[in-house]
């Protein structure tokens, strides 16, 4: 937004004044106006301290004429002295670009008017040459199947660094995931592992939510032996007897999502309790945990964020990660 | 020549400047100490013990204050009440609110050091105290600026001397940055928001923050320089006219830099543009000071060899001219884009608060604590020789630790591959940090052990006997 003309042209002055007050100091000072001859003593003592009538250095005068010049030169072609846009027309955003033709700044007509004109603003300019440059790769990996693009090194190498930079914040930068978010390279599958799929859940995001007891008829009291039967599903040794009075709790509705023998629902992202991949963790005391109090978790949709190019080149990383042997 | 008589020390209140002096020191330790902590802390994270208290969020915060306001405005009271007097040979002005500013500085410190660990912040960098104590340092700096103020006014020499310039210049200066930065509204007894918003908020915070360095950090000590240099090398100062025209210069153009600290952010183009042109202009006037303060070692440079607390003073005024021009040179926009947020900057705050800020102080106080407690040199000159070296060379590993990890970070936080993708995680660059961070500690733990023998030192003066330790001449 442009500021008021006052605004505008008191910032204007004071900077000038500033900067010719230095200049006019400069020069006052570089002159001997002292009635001391040059390189004696003021003739004022401070507790014993002198001051010498020693000349400026001539190489430190020029220095700081220098910076003066380059200041004045650098307000000249940039914006600076209030309302005055510069010799350059330099613009770091969309803000004011459309402000005369009465275009809300920052909107896209802004930035098409600017466009048109052919006064591309920083911003507008660095995006515009970043899509023609990598557009055209991205493009070009979304062309190719993600059964090929698996197989292709290179891309898998974009992939990982896309990851890194997108998905590690999560999942870490080894993928392996951390509690509450997935292991990504044990192909174990809450929603499922192939390409399709893991592409479906990078576009689209997931909910994943077990509600607290999974909204079933259970009594606190049942939750130690449900524990225990969960506990000993994926084969662990535990307390038989109770883990058999939990398993009556399981057919309480469990199942439901679970499935009948708890090999989990991939349609519903309900995790298979048979295997050894825990999200929310294995221990005894996390489990009860989870079936006491549910969880949530919450993969973001990329397709707004990323697009569908760099989802694509993405999936096939992913995959990769559970598939090293078919490389 | 227009030499007045001196008045002997007794006419003088040294109780103020003698306080203030030890506390200081004590103040020093204390800042660096946990300035060595969260740099420990960056390489061993386990080292916060898993406190609140401990934090590397609470303590960052406690270690800014206590090495600016505590340890560096400690010694600013000290010299200041010191010089002024000397400088305007008459007695401080209101011994009693002098007092009141010790007493009052440090409760204000205490309670620093207790809400900042509890987690009292108003989360201003440099201004994070709460409301409560923001009034009470408005309260004591006014009676500072009344002592100060009082005292030039009833001066007996007819010139105000430049360090008295500087002195006075950061003290208003302080004053009107920390009142219209520290306004804020109270919703409880310790919490408060600030009145301004946004972009406007920002602009306001380093408006203050940068002038906290410029006037606290640099002309304060600026103002010590010019009394304790000339006095300790015993040469008049080198130019009076140059001290005229880097004076004006100096406070004209330091009051507009600010801005740079938010280049690329959504402050406006016109500003960035002004914080980045008034920061250069100010280089020139900044090495004025340098240049006034070594020049004035000509003709006594043999002093150097003999003298470590000159070299104290003397090399303070090197990494004062580095820091300022390294400063002036980070704020041109296109090597901003590179060094901003990396350890560049925390590099370049070091070089001027070790090298300048904490060396020009040690050296004055060196100069100052035998005069105070009435002995001609301090215990052991060659502790100071040893400190001399540990302050140096800490400083020297930390800064050249900072520069090459902040280039370092830049460098691959820039780096793109040719599909356009970055090349490195965030987390990669911390990992390429860590042996940097361990230098880096390894410096403060240095500068910090410097200190230890400094307070040695400082203890075994004050308590020797009177008069006993005398001066040794070259």
């Amino acid at each position: 937004m442009l500021m008021s003309s006052f605004w505008s042209v008191w910032i204007t002055v004071i900077t000038l004044f500033v900067i010719a007050a230095c200049f006019i100091l400069l020069q006052l000072c570089n002159k001997n106006h002292t009635d001391v001859e040059e390189g004696k003593s003021m003739g004022h003592s401070f507790d014993g301290i002198e001051e010498l009538n020693n000349p400026l250095p001539k190489w430190w005068k020029y220095m700081y004429l220098i910076t003066i010049v380059f200041g004045l030169a650098y307000l000249a072609l940039y914006p600076g002295l209030g309302n005055w846009k510069g010799l350059l027309q330099w613009n770091s955003s969309n803000q004011s670009v459309g402000y005369e033709k009465g275009i809300k700044e920052d909107s896209k007509a802004a930035t098409e008017l600017a466009a048109k004109e052919g006064r591309y603003v920083q911003y507008d300019a660095e995006m515009k040459k970043a899509d023609e440059t990598y557009g055209p790769i991205f493009a070009a990996y979304l062309k190719t199947p993600l059964e090929e693009l698996v197989k292709d090194k290179e891309a898998l190498n974009v992939g990982k660094r896309l990851f890194v930079q997108n998905c590690a914040q999560c999942h870490g930068s080894d993928a392996r995931g951390g509690k509450g978010f997935p292991n990504l390279t044990d192909n174990s599958w809450l929603y499922g592992g192939d390409l399709a799929t893991i592409k479906t859940s990078i576009m689209n995001g997931r909910n994943g939510m077990m509600p607290p007891k999974g909204g079933l008829p259970i009594q606190d009291s049942e939750l130690k032996a449900l524990t225990e039967y969960i506990f000993t599903l994926n084969g662990r040794e535990g307390d038989k007897e109770l883990a058999a009075q939990g398993h009556a709790s399981f057919m309480k509705g469990c199942f439901a999502c679970h499935g009948m023998d708890g090999s989990g629902n991939k349609f519903m992202g309900a995790p298979n309790l048979k295997d050894k991949a825990w999200v929310y963790g294995g221990t005894r005391k996390a489990i009860l945990e989870s079936i006491k109090n549910g969880r949530s978790g919450v993969m973001p949709a990329w397709k707004d964020i990323l697009g569908e190019e760099k989802v694509h080149v993405i999936t096939a990383y992913v995959y990769s990660l559970s598939h090293q042997a078919k490389k | 020549m227009m030499n007045h008589s001196q008045p002997t020390g007794a006419d003088y209140n040294y109780t103020v400047v003698r306080q203030f002096a030890l506390t200081t020191v004590l103040w020093g330790i204390v800042g660096m100490a946990v300035g060595v902590l969260i740099a420990a802390q960056l390489i061993w994270p386990a080292l916060n013990f898993d406190t609140p208290w401990l934090t590397y969020s609470r303590l960052r915060p406690l270690h800014t204050n206590a090495v600016i306001f505590a340890f560096g405005t400690s010694a600013l009271f000290a010299t200041s009440y010191y010089v002024v007097q000397r400088t305007c040979q008459t007695r401080l002005f209101a011994p009693k609110l002098a007092a009141f500013t010790f007493w009052g500085w440090q409760a204000i410190i205490l309670s620093a050091a207790i809400s900042l660990p509890l987690g009292f912040t108003s989360g201003k960098e440099y201004a994070e105290l709460e409301w409560p104590i923001d009034i009470a340092i408005t309260v004591v700096w006014v009676a500072y600026a009344v002592v100060f103020f009082g005292t030039i006014i009833k001066r007996t020499t007819s010139h105000i001397y430049v360090a008295n310039w500087f002195f006075g210049a950061f003290i208003i200066t302080v004053a009107v940055l920390h009142i219209v930065n520290s306004m804020a509204i109270p919703v409880s007894a310790m919490k408060s928001y600030s009145i301004y918003a946004g972009a406007v908020d920002a602009m306001v915070q380093w408006w203050y923050g940068h002038n906290a360095v410029g006037f606290l950090l640099t002309a304060g000590f600026l103002g010590m320089m010019y009394y304790f240099v000339p006095k300790q090398a015993e040469r008049p100062v080198y130019s009076y006219r140059l001290s005229i025209v880097h004076f004006w210069a100096l406070i004209a153009l330091y009051i507009w830099a600010g801005p740079h600290h938010l280049h690329y952010t959504a402050l406006p183009d016109w500003t960035q543009s002004l914080g980045m042109v008034m920061s250069l202009i100010l280089f020139a006037p900044s090495w004025g000071g340098m240049i006034n303060g070594i020049m004035t070692l000509s003709g006594a440079w043999h002093k150097l060899r003999t003298d470590p607390i000159l070299r104290f003073l003397i090399v303070s005024l090197s990494f004062y001219g580095m820091s300022t021009f390294e400063g002036p040179m980070m704020s041109i926009k296109t090597v901003n884009a590179l060094s901003h947020y990396t350890d560049w900057t925390v590099g370049h705050v070091h070089s001027g608060a070790l090298g300048w800020v904490a060396m020009v102080s040690i050296g004055s106080l060196y100069h100052l604590i035998p005069v105070l407690f009435n002995q001609g040199r301090m215990y052991s000159n060659n502790l100071v020789n040893v400190h001399f070296w540990l302050a140096t060379i800490g400083t020297v590993l930390y800064i050249v630790s900072m520069w090459i990890s902040g280039v370092m970070q830049g460098l691959m936080w820039r780096a793109v591959n040719s599909d356009g993708t970055l090349t490195y995680s965030f987390v990669e660059s911390i990992e390429a940090s860590y042996p940097f961070y361990f230098v880096r500690f390894l410096g403060g733990a240095f500068f910090l052990f410097g200190m230890f023998l400094m307070a040695y030192n400082v203890i075994k003066t004050v308590k020797a006997p009177e008069g006993s330790l005398k001066k040794v001449e070259a």
